[in-house]
């Protein structure tokens, strides 16, 4: 998903000069087309994310549309504050992306996990929180991205994360995506969790139980009408997401539940628990412990519906 | 009024008068506001008067009646908590009605305590949360060599506000880029809200860091308006540095029971303290 971000962002910036990039000491030649083709508009901003994030919004309030890009703790928790007063407060268009975001980095220790800064930055007003599922996904959602002049956070994974799509597909902020039609359960995905949810949602089938699932790629603005039907149409409605069930997709989709009593579904969340993890392990087994993989998804969709 | 503001000469005698004049009528205005409003941070605001004096009547390249101008000189009041004094730098300069400043932290005022954004003409930033200012001061003037502009961005910090991390992150990037038409003014009134700047943390020699992290740092008389204007316009001075300007200053300079008294950061002067403001001012 990086390379897929480094390439569209680089061809997006040969076309629109207003594009700044700005790294967090990150990517080691990831950008290197990028420095050869708008040298004047790489920055290496060095180990100082607060500072990269203020000085963008001090670029956004002059015309230009810069682009913050580290790993996705150190640019969301890090330089909250400074998101939040230099970026949403002024309402400017800096744009934040998060790389290894969720359990891409489970190996390297919880300081490097990030399973609550969707729900930390969704809480600012103002801002956009996106959460694409492949690569195709990630420059399409980029585009919109920099189409919209609001702030945006966009979390990605790391490299080598299974394609969904055939190909870049329509993508429209706050509009989710169906790739599978259902009638009994809906699995709504966010991120790097969409493969899973597509083998759930096969071994559910399997079973003879309908399953729908949704790219929920825009966690910030909800997609309101699509959560409506499937809330009306299914009996069961699931979040998956590589993100604590508080805040994120889970939280948010609690929350409009809360504020649409009358519909028929009953909500699943799942995520990570209110925990750190401590065990030293790699992303499939971090998943395996927090019940986000394909088999335990589909074992407790079943159970709601019994 | 006439702001098309030039680079600085140097100021005659009489034109120092003439803004002397203007500095005295500013902080009593400030007394004014802090006692109509009832809000503190009187003692910081009037620290930084003749810094803004020097900055807004004789180095910006601004207009009043083209505050959004794309090429124009950026003053970022960092210490937001100082808000009095640039709004009333702003409003005797033209850029918005001085009857504005009677209603600040009124009702849907346009000025609150401290800036919102756009909140009113000229106000570059929203500031109070310390440590801001010069981070988005850096973007600002990395965006004009990007947009080939040739402004120049003025950031006006307090000695306190060196607490932040942020301020040295901005700090260390900014020689590093060579940004030559930056320029950093310190408030250095040797006060934050609690106590003395200088043993709250390991200040000192404040001229001696700046200049260690790769800015032409140079120490000024924050009260003298001859030393600041030419200190402040001789940005860029061509050596391909930013420029740190560490002022010298007392807290609630021009009142004397105010002066270098902390409890002025919080304070709020009565009507008797106003009149005897107002006579030491000379200005009764």
């Amino acid at each position: 998903m990086r390379n897929a971000f480094a390439k569209a962002i680089t061809a997006l910036a040969k076309q629109d000069e207003r594009i700044v990039l700005l790294s967090g000491d990150i990517g080691n030649r990831l950008f290197d087309d990028f420095k050869a083709a708008c040298p004047e508009r790489f920055f290496n901003c060095g180990v100082a994310e607060a500072n990269m994030i203020g000085m963008a919004a001090g670029m956004a309030m002059s015309g230009l549309r810069p682009v913050c890009y580290t790993i996705t703790p150190f640019v969301t928790y890090r330089c909250l504050e400074q998101i939040r007063v230099d970026v949403c407060y002024h309402h400017v268009p800096v744009m934040i992306v998060g790389t290894g975001a969720g359990l891409s980095y489970a190996s390297l220790g919880a300081t490097h996990h990030s399973c609550e800064e969707m729900g930390m930055l969704r809480l600012l007003p103002d801002m956009t929180v996106l959460a694409p599922a492949d690569s195709h996904e990630v420059s399409a959602a980029l585009k919109a991205a920099l189409q919209q002049a609001k702030p945006v956070f966009m979390r990605i994974g790391k490299k080598g994360e299974p394609q969904v799509h055939q190909a870049e597909p329509a993508f429209q902020i706050g509009k989710a995506i169906v790739l599978r039609e259902g009638k009994d359960a809906c699995l709504l995905s966010t991120g790097t969790m969409l493969p899973e949810a597509m083998a759930a949602a096969e071994a559910l089938g399997a079973d003879g139980i309908s399953t729908q699932v949704v790219s929920f790629h825009t966690v910030k603005p909800l997609d309101d009408a699509l959560l409506a039907d499937v809330f009306q149409r299914c009996q069961v409605v699931a979040t998956v997401e590589e993100h604590s069930v508080l805040g994120g997709l889970g939280g948010s989709v609690a929350e409009w539940l809360a504020d649409h009593p009358t519909v028929r579904a009953k909500l699943l969340r799942f995520g990570t628990r209110d925990e750190f993890l401590h065990e030293t392990c790699e992303q499939e087994e971090a998943r395996e412990h927090f019940g986000l993989t394909a088999s335990a998804i589909a074992d407790r969709v079943k159970s709601a519906l019994a | 009024m006439n702001a098309a503001l030039t680079t600085a000469s140097i100021a005659s005698a009489s034109e120092l008068a003439e803004l002397e004049l203007a500095a005295r009528q500013i902080r009593f205005k400030l007394v004014e506001m802090s006692h109509a409003a009832g809000t503190p941070h009187l003692g910081s605001a009037m620290s930084c008067v003749d810094i803004l004096v020097a900055a807004y009547w004789r180095v910006l390249k601004l207009h009043a009646d083209q505050p959004n101008d794309p090429n124009r000189d950026r003053f970022i009041l960092s210490k937001g908590h100082a808000a009095t004094a640039l709004y009333a730098t702003l409003a005797t300069r033209g850029f918005f009605p001085t009857e504005w400043l009677d209603t600040f932290a009124k009702h849907r005022s346009p000025l609150a305590e401290q800036p919102a954004p756009g909140c009113a003409p000229g106000v570059e930033l929203a500031t109070g949360s310390l440590g801001h200012g010069l981070p988005v001061g850096v973007g600002m003037a990395l965006a004009a060599r990007i947009q080939k502009r040739d402004y120049r961005v003025f950031v006006v910090m307090s000695d306190g506000e060196c607490n932040e991390g942020t301020v040295w992150e901005a700090a260390m990037f900014a020689p590093g880029q060579k940004l030559e038409k930056l320029c950093v003014v310190i408030d250095y009134n040797k006060w934050q809200a609690t106590g003395r700047s200088n043993e709250i943390m390991a200040l000192p020699s404040l001229v001696e860091k700046w200049r260690a992290f790769g800015w032409n740092a140079s120490e000024v008389d924050g009260h003298d308006l001859g030393a600041l204007i030419r200190a402040i316009s001789r940005v860029p001075d061509g050596s391909g540095k930013p420029v740190a300007i560490i002022a010298h200053t007392v807290k609630g300079k021009g009142v004397s029971f105010m002066e270098d008294d902390n409890n002025w950061h919080y304070r709020i002067p009565k009507a008797e303290e106003v009149a005897a403001a107002k006579k030491e001012l000379g200005l009764a």
